[in-house]
């Protein structure tokens, strides 16, 4: 799994995209400490950045890495290595090379801002663990969808909409919930809501770290009062483990009962 | 030395192959024979592992090896498209392929034979066909397996190309390996082949020699009787 690992990280290290996606953190983290001269403003900036745009390149990278790998993956299954290993190995070779652009990428302006001596260390390297995992978890959703379906267009169709459907829908209708019921007591339902979607988790995880409450909104809130900061930063930290973990063991699943 | 029983697999309402019942001994050069989606590629995947039958088993060696993937060291195949990842220069993927299974050992024999040193530094992406299919040759033949499957391996070749694979495929031979063979050009058949399998509608429907084969069908001609075979299972 290892050797897979190894040529999926430089085989995408190598494209050019990886450079682009660095570069384009870069210079974002340059640009925004430029802007705001204050590293904890940045932090809260690049938040919502973050959410949006790890997900997508997660999203858009797994389908495309599966789709144009293929050959390579058939030439894979004909050798002596176990079938679970070539995707588990492709998968992590690109969550760690797409984390690892995000991680430079902002960690090096920041850094070179004085981030060390900044008391928003621990934020930052919490935005930087949780795009990480935002990455991974929206990479492995899209290995799935790539494995289901064949057919390249309908998987990249599908891919982007789970994203958007996360990203965006799925706070309209949550919202639309809260509107219609607003006489009903909904804390248990928005928490229950919150769990089943990673962005919005790793948004309250981030800003309860962060501690502005101005930020919470109402399913944060409700995810303070019920589990309390440390607590909820455990619990939240766990269910985005979770949500790595069920996905990877559904490629798991699926690549043994695929034809190739 | 591959004991298959009772094999079934559809890909959704396409029935491929039906009750397959199929023994292959050791040593020798077994072809596959059969008209378009007859099912040859289909039992060749089966075999490897890349395929999931529906129903039956497959026996390597005395070992049943559906969902298994060790005995695959056991098996060099050679693939009928030659699917390459396409930004890999050709030394890159035989060094990747190396590393990914050590064990290789006549590689470079095999690239001089193939006369693929110019191609070398060449993106694999902006290979021609001919050029391709020589690469997938010299990574299947790079190890030293007691089983070699090649699933149409003519394809694309140039008549020297295609001289030095048949020696390639007799030497294997005489080193006591199983070949089995996919192709659709008959001539190659009647020239290499020790054993006939011929596959209809997913089931076996002749196993033999070609010699019993032209007997059967009253041809003294392999592509007749051939073509008999088929023109009776369309009427």
């Amino acid at each position: 799994m290892l050797k897979i690992l190894k040529y999926g990280f430089f085989d995408l290290m190598r494209s050019r995209w990886s450079y682009i996606y660095f570069l384009f953190y870069l210079s974002l983290g340059f640009i925004l400490l430029f802007l705001n001269q204050d590293v904890s403003k940045a932090v809260i900036t690049l938040l919502n950045i973050i959410l949006i745009l790890t997900p997508l390149i997660g999203t858009l990278f797994g389908v495309m890495y599966y789709y144009n790998s293929r050959e390579f993956t058939s030439l894979l299954l004909a050798q002596p290595i176990k079938r679970s290993n070539i995707f588990l190995g492709q998968f992590l070779g690109i969550g760690l090379s797409l984390s690892l652009s995000l991680v430079l990428g902002l960690g090096i302006p920041f850094l070179a801002y004085g981030l060390f001596q900044s008391t928003e260390i621990f934020n930052f390297f919490t935005l930087l663990l949780i795009g990480s995992f935002l990455t991974l978890i929206f990479l492995a959703l899209a290995f799935n969808l790539a494995l289901i379906f064949d057919d390249k267009i309908k998987g990249f169709g599908l891919a982007i909409l789970t994203w958007l459907f996360f990203a965006v829908i799925y706070d309209g209708i949550f919202l639309i919930f809260m509107l219609m019921f607003d006489e009903y007591p909904l804390d248990k339902f928005a928490l229950g809501a919150t769990i089943f979607n990673p962005i919005d988790l790793s948004r309250i995880l981030i800003i309860l770290k962060l501690d502005v409450s101005a930020l919470l909104g109402y399913t944060g809130a409700v995810f303070q009062n019920f589990f309390g900061t440390s607590f909820g930063m455990f619990f939240s930290l766990g269910l985005l483990l979770l949500w790595v973990i069920v996905p990877v063991i559904a490629i798991v699943v699926k690549s043994k009962k695929k034809d190739f | 030395m591959i004991t298959i029983k009772n094999l079934y697999k559809d890909y959704g309402k396409v029935k491929v192959l039906r009750g397959l019942d199929l023994t292959f001994k050791k040593g020798g050069i077994h072809t596959i024979l059969g008209p378009n989606g007859s099912g040859k590629t289909t039992l060749i995947k089966s075999i490897l592992g890349m395929v999931i039958p529906n129903k039956g088993t497959i026996e390597f060696n005395g070992e049943m090896i559906i969902g298994k993937w060790l005995y695959r060291n056991d098996i060099s195949y050679l693939p009928q498209i030659a699917n390459f990842p396409q930004n890999l220069k050709v030394k890159e993927l035989f060094k990747m392929i190396d590393d990914l299974r050590p064990g290789a050992k006549n590689e470079a024999e095999l690239i001089s034979a193939f006369q693929l040193e110019p191609y070398l530094n060449k993106k694999l992406g902006n290979l021609s066909g001919g050029t391709a299919q020589k690469v997938n040759i010299v990574i299947t033949f790079m190890f030293d397996s007691p089983l070699i499957i090649l699933d149409e391996p003519t394809v694309g070749l140039d008549p020297v190309a295609l001289i030095r694979l048949k020696k390639l495929i007799r030497a294997e031979k005489e080193k006591g390996k199983t070949i089995l063979i996919t192709t659709h050009i008959m001539s190659l058949v009647e020239e290499i082949s020790d054993e006939i399998v011929f596959l209809l509608d997913g089931k076996i429907y002749f196993k033999g020699t070609i010699e019993k084969l032209k007997r059967q069908t009253n041809q003294n001609n392999l592509e007749n009787a051939i073509a008999n075979i088929l023109e009776g299972s369309y009427a």
